[in-house]
């Protein structure tokens, strides 16, 4: 912990002292300059709005992408028909920059927000099914003959067996996903969203307020690092409370 | 009261190099209900085929398989393969979602595994791993138990005293039990009745009965089954 505090430290350190040497506010703000602009924004009203907005449309979209693509995942690792049948797609959507996808979202859906989600998750999608298809691929054939002449149901086989064996590529993808979701929502606003973290920063951008744009990129980073904290890290500990502990 | 029949005509697997491998011969026996058979050969000769057709998880055979029953099975295969984020308990409640509290913890209690419950797999050593394999074999009050080398990679002492409970708890609650051993000794200290297997391709060269109850067999005893099971084996 001590170590992390000293990291974030000099980090902070190492801004300021690039501010004091590029000396104009205009190019890059001091850390106090940032905080004094998000504690103005905070007070209005409007920091807590985008955030929420941003925060909502990274929730939805990858709670899809990570459901639907671990599910074909699954499939894929564990069927080899599956497998062939849904390599290509896999490897066009991989291959298919995240702006292509938004850009054809926005003109075949409308400037919706179905459209914004849709193309972030699809985005996010065959990275969670590749992930997780090698964790498929993985699964213990002898405790898959053990599920079976036991008799074990497969509501109990999924959660006791299977699971626990794919938890691990589940983390990896979740970790993953989780940044670039939020970078890709960011872009998303950017182009075709009232409101949002990214839209704040379109109109920031185009005054050249680059104080404005650290406050929100700041503002969302802490917002996700809590979230890493206090959601992912105590989630990935109790899944992995059966392994023995590294020295 | 259906019992065990087996009868494999032919088993072979596809070879790397292609073709075919002949893995079992033809191959018959049949066990009473209650009764404790062992399959004793060679190491590579199919038993854990043989088991793993019988078990059911392997239907890509010539021949039939009867199960006693209903055809619950307990099985103790080579490795515990427990699930290791698992506690000992949840194991074997997970396999055995029907077992009262009671049950459970005089088996427990018979095993010696009373104060290990709550442990992680990982944190079994391997004798304690093979108990809480025994331990969910026998919770499921299977109607057939099959045991594939439940004693293999474990010292001798531990290895027979293991040998012990397990004759114990097939006294106790008698449940037709094949076990699959390359250890004469073993199969002579739990079994019925033992079958003989060639080399592969397998089949049964010889079936020798052992007629008095396991708990009173004397060394002298113990000796003339041997030289039988040499004759028998020389005739074969």
């Amino acid at each position: 912990m001590a170590i992390r505090l000293v990291s974030f430290a000099l980090l902070i350190a190492a801004w300021y002292a690039g501010a004091q040497f590029a000396g104009d506010a205009r190019v890059l703000p001091g850390p106090w300059a940032v905080a004094l602009m998000m504690a103005d924004e905070a007070r209005s009203g409007t920091l807590a709005f985008n955030l929420g907005a941003t925060l909502s449309r990274v929730a939805i979209a990858f709670a899809l992408a990570m459901l639907i693509g671990s599910a074909i995942g699954w499939a894929m690792g564990r069927y080899r028909t599956a497998d062939r049948f849904g390599d290509p797609w896999l490897i066009v959507l991989l291959n298919l920059p995240a702006l292509v996808i938004i850009v054809l979202a926005y003109i075949w859906a409308g400037l919706t927000e179905t459209a914004a989600i849709i193309a972030v998750a699809l985005n996010k999608l065959p990275i969670a099914a590749v992930t997780v298809r090698e964790g498929a691929r993985a699964l213990d054939r002898g405790l898959d003959d053990m599920a079976q002449v036991f008799r074990m149901n497969a509501l109990t086989r999924m959660r006791h067996v299977v699971l626990p064996q794919l938890a691990p590529y589940l983390a990896a993808a979740a970790r993953s996903g989780l940044s670039l979701v939020w970078k890709i929502v960011l872009i998303v606003e950017l182009l075709g969203r009232p409101n949002g973290v990214g839209f704040e920063i379109g109109t920031a951008f185009q005054l050249f307020d680059v104080t404005k744009i650290l406050t929100y990129a700041l503002a969302f980073t802490a917002v996700m690092l809590v979230i890493e904290t206090f959601l992912v890290q105590p989630v990935e500990r109790h899944v992995a409370r059966w392994r023995p502990k590294a020295a | 009261m259906r019992r065990l029949e087996v009868d494999v005509r032919h088993k072979s697997f596809a070879a790397a190099s292609g073709g075919r491998l002949d893995v079992i011969g033809s191959l018959a026996f049949s066990l009473g209900n209650g009764e404790v058979g062992a399959l004793v050969g060679p190491s590579g000769c199919g038993k854990t085929t043989l088991l793993r057709i019988i078990a059911g998880l392997d239907r890509d055979y010539d021949g039939s398989v009867t199960l006693p029953d209903h055809g619950r099975l307990g099985v103790v295969f080579q490795e515990p393969r427990l699930l290791p984020w698992r506690t000992l308990e949840q194991n074997v409640r997970l396999a055995a979602p029907d077992a009262s509290d009671e049950a459970l913890t005089a088996l427990f209690r018979a095993l010696g595994l009373d104060a290990h419950r709550q442990l992680f797999p990982g944190e079994l050593s391997l004798g304690l791993a093979r108990r809480a394999a025994l331990a969910r074999a026998f919770a499921v009050e299977p109607e057939l138990l099959l045991l594939d080398e439940p004693f293999v990679s474990l010292d001798d002492t531990l290895a027979m005293r293991l040998r012990d409970e397990l004759a114990e708890l097939v006294t106790r609650r008698p449940v037709t039990t094949l076990l699959v051993t390359h250890n004469v000794d073993e199969a002579i200290g739990l079994a019925d009745r033992l079958f003989f297997l060639s080399a592969s391709p397998a089949r049964v060269i010889a079936e020798v009965p052992v007629a008095r109850p396991r708990e009173k067999r004397t060394a002298e005893e113990l000796a003339a089954l041997r030289a039988e099971i040499a004759r028998k084996l020389g005739q074969a």
